[in-house]
């Protein structure tokens, strides 16, 4: 009776195991109409809400894309918001399908935790912001400087990494919460402040007068942030992958928001034919309708689209995409897509 | 006699010194060197803050307009507030199913009106209504089904959210406490030891800890695809948690009782439900009421820390709200008006409190 029992139970545990395993994300996803997108709990210009209560910003864009490809609209998409702490449990357990979250890609989070990460769609890196009239042009004339910065971050490490080797000295000056950071150097309580770039430029307009504070043109670490997928499901990856990548393609072969219909209509180039879905036979390899980058294009946009709406200089954010490591390689930056076909 | 010295006698006033305004500042604010320099430094360090906080809230504080550039760069800016009330109060609540909280707030204010009037007939009736109804009633109208469209925990956020978990645990939390507070007093040795290691489990670890439990340990334990919803996983977390700290209340309020009342409860032949609900809880729990609200304050105050666990309570939503492009750098103005709110909640639980006890008379 006992062993019927047990015998029951496995298999009721197996059903689980093995139906989880067989039906793939896509498919999933493809059912239910919507798929859960992780995103931060407020990082301005990536994700964070609009006056209206919905989620706008680079981050969430990826997360449109991916939507768009999917169903032909962004908009099937559910935004959960979770903690730096939680977000790799959250794809784990499968109550996100996409982490889209200003998360640094690394090996060891690659490798170990069991994700995968999908692409970069902001190269991020840490920097300094001094006063304009302290003199100061460049971090290496930083000796003996003390630094506000946040409390056991890996900014924290980055900058200890960054005095120790260029051997100059500092005094940290570490806070808990961003707010703090800044109205303490604000105050003139430190001599510079350091975070990653793109939170220097949103952090900067808190300022009293923040036309009074410069950037460095350093950049002490390679934070390239990017989409997060559970690992084992490559179809899935794929499309995450390819949203991303057809963004950036549209943006090298001048395809964006505003002219994709009209461009697509005339177009005789046949990397944009197949970006516009009238030949190659792109959809059917990743199991998608033919006109799924086309659908990216023209509702949400191409990359250099959703970054001048979210982060781009226009913006509070105002994060000046030329010269910066996210301009098209053709500019100077590295951003590079394979091709799409 | 008497009266003859009386009338020889003539009245004369108090000292001018020990009198009036003046007197009064003397025996309470100039007593002694030691106070004076208190009082001293007490008003520099009021000057030193009331009126710049002032001139920054009021005076100088920008209240008309609709956008960031219509503030000034001196006072505060409570068009930020003003602006975002909506994510604030409802959180990402869908705009055209606001009418159902906001009517399930007016039925909750008609109730408690209707409790708080004095010798009004049916008071019963109303209560339980609150009590049971009212909760499922809640659920529907919040979360959807029978015709309403679905609206996720995840959109529920601000003031609503907070009132909601607060409301879930300080209601559920009271039984529960009270049952633990039995179960330890228990001569049954299971039932007394259950309830002990289940109150000192859940005191001994911080709230924090239990929401990081609920949230970041719990899904890896569940089957792949299966989901609790994370809010019903906060609630649950929060709900025992108080419920262990009332139930030491509940038990303290227990072991005051004289055991008279228990002998005299027993020698009517009650039989132990009904010893305890007609004579013993009745009258102990009247006695722990200062801290059994004491409890429920500070229950309300820890929802805040659901932010930990990707919650937008109410302090939450507004960081959250602050870091609109449009919006960056108000983040004063936001926890002045969130500690404002705060405290009147908690301001009015604490004078809910003080009523009740000079109605129940307990402070003989």
């Amino acid at each position: 009776m006992i062993i019927r029992k047990l015998t029951i139970l496995s298999a009721i545990i197996s059903l689980f195991t093995v139906s989880a395993a067989t039906a793939g994300t896509l498919d999933t996803v493809k059912g239910q109409g919507f798929f859960n997108c992780g995103v931060s709990q407020g990082v301005p210009g990536f994700s964070n809400p609009d006056s209206d209560g919905n989620w706008s910003g680079i981050d969430v864009d990826v997360c449109r894309a991916v939507s768009a490809a999917i169903f032909g609209t962004p908009d099937n998409v559910k935004y959960v918001p979770l903690t730096a702490k939680e977000r790799f449990t959250a794809l784990q357990s499968g109550e996100i399908d996409v982490l889209s979250r200003n998360t640094t890609w690394t090996l060891s989070r690659d490798a170990q935790i069991g994700l995968e990460f999908a692409g970069v769609n902001f190269y991020d890196g840490q920097g300094f912001m001094v006063r304009s009239d302290s003199g100061i042009t460049s971090a290496m004339e930083l000796d003996g400087a003390s630094v506000c910065t946040n409390l056991g971050t890996t900014t924290e490490l980055n900058m200890a990494d960054f005095f120790r080797a260029n051997g100059m000295s500092y005094e940290p000056v570490v806070f808990e919460k961003a707010d703090e950071v800044v109205n303490a150097y604000d105050e003139g309580r430190c001599d510079t402040y350091t975070t990653d770039k793109s939170g220097l430029a949103a952090q900067r307009t808190k300022l009293a007068d923040p036309d009074a504070h410069v950037v460095l043109p350093e950049t002490i670490s390679k934070e390239p942030l990017g989409p997060v997928v559970r690992e084992g499901d490559g179809d899935w990856a794929d499309i995450v992958r390819w949203s991303l990548n057809a963004m950036i393609e549209a943006e090298e072969f001048g395809l964006d928001k505003g002219s994709a219909s009209s461009t697509c209509a005339t177009t005789g180039n046949p990397v944009v034919a197949r970006l516009c879905g009238k030949e190659g036979g792109n959809g059917a390899a990743l199991n998608l309708g033919d006109s799924w980058s086309f659908d990216i294009i023209s509702q949400v946009g191409n990359y250099g689209d959703i970054y001048e709406a979210n982060v781009g200089a226009s913006t509070p954010v105002g994060l000046a995409r030329a010269g910066s490591p996210n301009a098209s390689y053709k500019n100077g930056g590295v951003l590079y897509a394979p091709p799409a076909r | 006699m008497n009266t003859e010295i009386k009338d020889n006698i003539e009245v004369t006033k108090p000292p001018i010194a020990s009198i009036g305004i003046i007197g009064w500042l003397r025996k309470n604010l100039f007593s002694s060197l030691s106070n004076t320099i208190l009082t001293l430094l007490g008003i520099y360090l009021l000057y030193s803050i009331i009126p710049s906080f002032i001139s920054w809230a009021f005076i100088d504080a920008s209240f008309v307009g609709s956008t960031k550039q219509e503030c000034s760069k001196e006072g505060a800016c409570w068009i930020f507030i003003k602006e975002n009330l909506k994510l604030i109060f409802y959180g990402l609540y869908p705009s055209e199913e606001l009418w159902r909280i906001n009517s399930m707030y007016f039925v909750l204010l008609v109730c408690g009106i209707y409790i708080l009037i004095p010798n009004l007939k049916y008071k019963g009736l109303v209560g339980s209504f609150l009590l049971i109804l009212f909760p499922i009633l809640s659920v529907v109208m919040f979360s959807g089904g029978f015709g309403l469209e679905t609206v996720e925990t995840r959109l529920w956020g601000g003031l609503f959210l907070t009132l909601v978990i607060a409301g879930v645990g300080i209601v559920l939390s009271l039984p529960i406490g009270v049952m633990l507070a039995l179960g330890r007093r228990s001569k049954l040795p299971v039932v007394s030891l259950l309830s002990t290691i289940f109150i000192e489990i859940w005191r001994g670890v911080p709230l924090i800890t239990v929401l990081f439990m609920a949230s970041n340990m719990f899904p890896l334990f569940m089957p792949e695809g299966v989901n609790f919803d994370k809010l019903i996983r906060a609630l649950i977390g929060v709900m025992f948690f108080s419920a262990a700290y009332l139930a030491e209340v509940v038990r303290g309020g227990l072991q005051a009782m004289p055991k008279g009342q228990y002998e005299a409860a027993q020698s009517m032949g009650l039989s132990y439900w009904r010893m305890m609900a007609l004579v013993i809880l009745p009258q102990s729990l009247k006695m722990v009421i200062p801290a059994i609200i004491g409890s429920f304050i500070a229950i309300f105050k820890d929802t805040t820390l659901v932010l930990v666990i990707g919650l937008f309570d109410f302090l939450g939503i507004i960081q959250f709200v602050g870091t609109n492009p449009d919006w960056l750098g108000f983040s004063h103005e936001g926890y002045v008006f969130a500690a404002v709110i705060f405290w009147i909640f908690c301001f009015g639980m604490s004078r809910y409190s003080q009523n009740l006890e000079k109605k129940l008379d307990t402070g003989r």
